[in-house]
């Protein structure tokens, strides 16, 4: 065999070798989504929505104060996080760059994004739980919005390093100061980026169970009081599992599906924002539908 | 000619300027005047310090940390670093190498400048209105001003960022290599327009383009290794300059 004939055969073989290895990944991730959506398909019913959970033991009832709570401490942390999430990207990126103290800060902020969520929830456990002498739904937003914190910074600075230099020079030779510059050029020219960046975050967040054990616990009473413990689908789906009733399994698959399914729009959306030209013609079309109508 | 020598008014004047990237001198001992609405360009090797020389017109280079220039530039009789920064780049305009249009509609684009010093309403669409007939896009654009800058072509879109800075009726007019990123047609359109903004503006213009200096410019300014070589009337930079480092380069011998 010639030496062409060789190097050709290995690189099939090496091929075939990293397909093989991808295959088996994306194999069982679709197992997991697969039994996940023919069981959580299943159960599905509006009453899982709207009615309360029922005494341990008696069937029927629903998650309504899980939907509810999951809805507020996930929303109250989307607004913690994502202005100081970005505005501590902006300085990153604009502020920070000469600076060796923020630049490390920057390498630590790359790490917390890896943290493991349990310790982000010890830590407020600490600071916001202990002192207060009960676990409350606040305690549980703040953990969330400080685990979504690290990412939208990071994405946010990365997006505006993408902002042409030309771009700023050609607004700052107009005469304007680096807030507008900011403001008015550099924030629009990444807004997508942005956006992006705070979808990813809040799909992060919508599926955590370690912090919210230690912050807001759990509710089987419907409330909207942030000093009280508040019910999250993450935490009733743990509980509902280890519990030893069959309706509760079912339940729990149906919260786990409705969940996935909300996440994973926002992960399309995300990217569908991301690379927008996916949809551009769809946006010429109606974009020419609608100018024609308006005159 | 001897009327125009006459008339010739000195708009700036660079003053024994030295200017430095962090510890590497990028120019060394710049005098030159730049006369009032006269083109005055810059030519020269690649890494000559020609666009250094530009950006420190308007002190673009105050961008990053560790430049530092030495010696005076006056804007008039005022020394540009005494001025404040702001009010000098609103004095001194700028035209980049590649059109930088920004992420907004073409209206907003030349309203930037122009909503930045605090006009409004009708006055701004006039004056919108005026900085895009000066710059000669208005034809092209004005039944779509609110739609995307990047709409328009490459030499559209550098049309647009002229009449964006001429929308802030500068003193002067710098020109970084305008039409290096163009196709000849839409070269030869800007080149009309600088001829034309002459009449109100002063224009320094970079070039790496020796015939379009030769259009063009009025004054040239001959640069090599961070030095200005020489400074003549473009017509004695390319018939019979005073050095013989200017005619090797003009004539193609190096560069």
């Amino acid at each position: 065999m010639s030496r062409k004939t060789l190097r050709k055969l290995f690189s099939n073989f090496m091929l075939f070798v990293s397909f093989l290895t991808a295959a088996y990944g994306i194999f069982w991730l679709f197992w997991i989504l697969g039994s996940l959506v023919v069981n959580g398909f299943r159960y599905l019913s509006p009453e899982l929505v709207y009615l309360d959970p029922t005494p341990p033991g008696e069937e029927g009832g629903g998650l309504r104060p899980a939907f509810v709570g999951h809805l507020i401490i996930t929303s109250l942390a989307t607004v913690m996080g994502v202005p100081i999430g970005i505005m501590a990207g902006i300085y990153f990126a604009e502020y920070g760059r000469n600076s060796k103290f923020f630049m490390t800060l920057r390498q630590i902020t790359d790490i917390m994004v890896s943290t493991p969520s349990i310790l982000m929830g010890a830590v407020v456990y600490a600071v916001l739980v202990k002192p207060v002498g009960q676990f409350n739904g606040f305690s549980g937003s703040v953990a969330l919005a400080l685990l979504m914190l690290p990412v939208i910074a990071i994405t946010t600075d990365e997006m505006l390093k993408l902002v042409p230099k030309e771009m700023r020079e050609a607004a700052y030779a107009l005469g304007a100061y680096k807030w507008q510059v900011i403001k008015n050029v550099v924030m629009r020219a990444a807004r997508v980026g942005v956006l992006t960046g705070v979808l990813l975050g809040v799909a992060r967040i919508a599926g955590e169970t370690a912090p919210l054990l230690f912050t807001s616990f759990n509710n089987n009473v419907l409330t909207f009081d942030l000093k009280d413990p508040m019910a999250s689908l993450t935490v009733t789906m743990f509980n509902y599992v280890m519990g030893p009733y069959h309706y509760w399994h079912q339940q729990s698959w149906a919260a786990a599906f409705i969940l996935t399914m909300g996440v994973l729009l926002l992960s399309i959306l995300a990217r569908v924002l991301l690379h927008r030209n996916i949809l551009e013609p769809l946006f010429y079309i109606v974009r020419s539908i609608t100018s024609k109508k308006g005159g | 000619m001897v009327e125009t020598q006459t008339a010739l008014k000195t708009r700036m004047e660079v003053k024994n300027l030295n200017f430095y990237y962090g510890s590497s001198q990028a120019l060394k001992n710049i005098n030159m005047p730049i006369y009032d609405r006269k083109v005055t360009a810059l030519i020269g090797p690649s890494g000559c310090g020609k666009t250094t020389l530009l950006r420190c017109f308007n002190r673009m280079h105050d961008l990053y940390p560790a430049n530092r220039y030495e010696g005076e530039i006056l804007l008039g009789s005022e020394s540009i670093f005494n001025m404040d920064i702001i009010d000098l780049r609103s004095k001194v305009g700028m035209v980049f190498q590649k059109p930088t249009p920004f992420p907004m509609s073409i209206f907003d684009n030349i309203a930037f400048g122009l909503r930045l010093k605090g006009i409004k309403g009708t006055e701004l669409k006039d004056r919108v209105e005026k900085a895009l007939k000066d710059a000669v896009l208005w034809d092209e654009v004005k039944d779509r001003l609110k739609d995307s800058a990047f709409s328009l072509s490459g030499g559209q879109q550098q049309r647009l960022c002229i009449a964006r800075a001429i929308a802030v009726e500068p003193d002067v007019l710098l020109f970084d290599e305008p039409t290096s990123a163009l196709d000849p047609i839409s070269s030869a359109k800007i080149e009309e327009l600088i001829v034309e903004l002459k009449k109100k503006i002063t224009i320094v213009i970079v070039t790496h383009n020796m015939q379009q200096a030769a259009r063009i410019s009025d004054f040239t300014g001959f640069m090599y290794l961070g030095e200005l070589v020489e400074f003549n009337p473009t017509e004695k930079i390319f018939t019979k300059p005073d050095k013989k480092l200017t005619e090797d380069y003009v004539t193609g011998r190096f560069g």
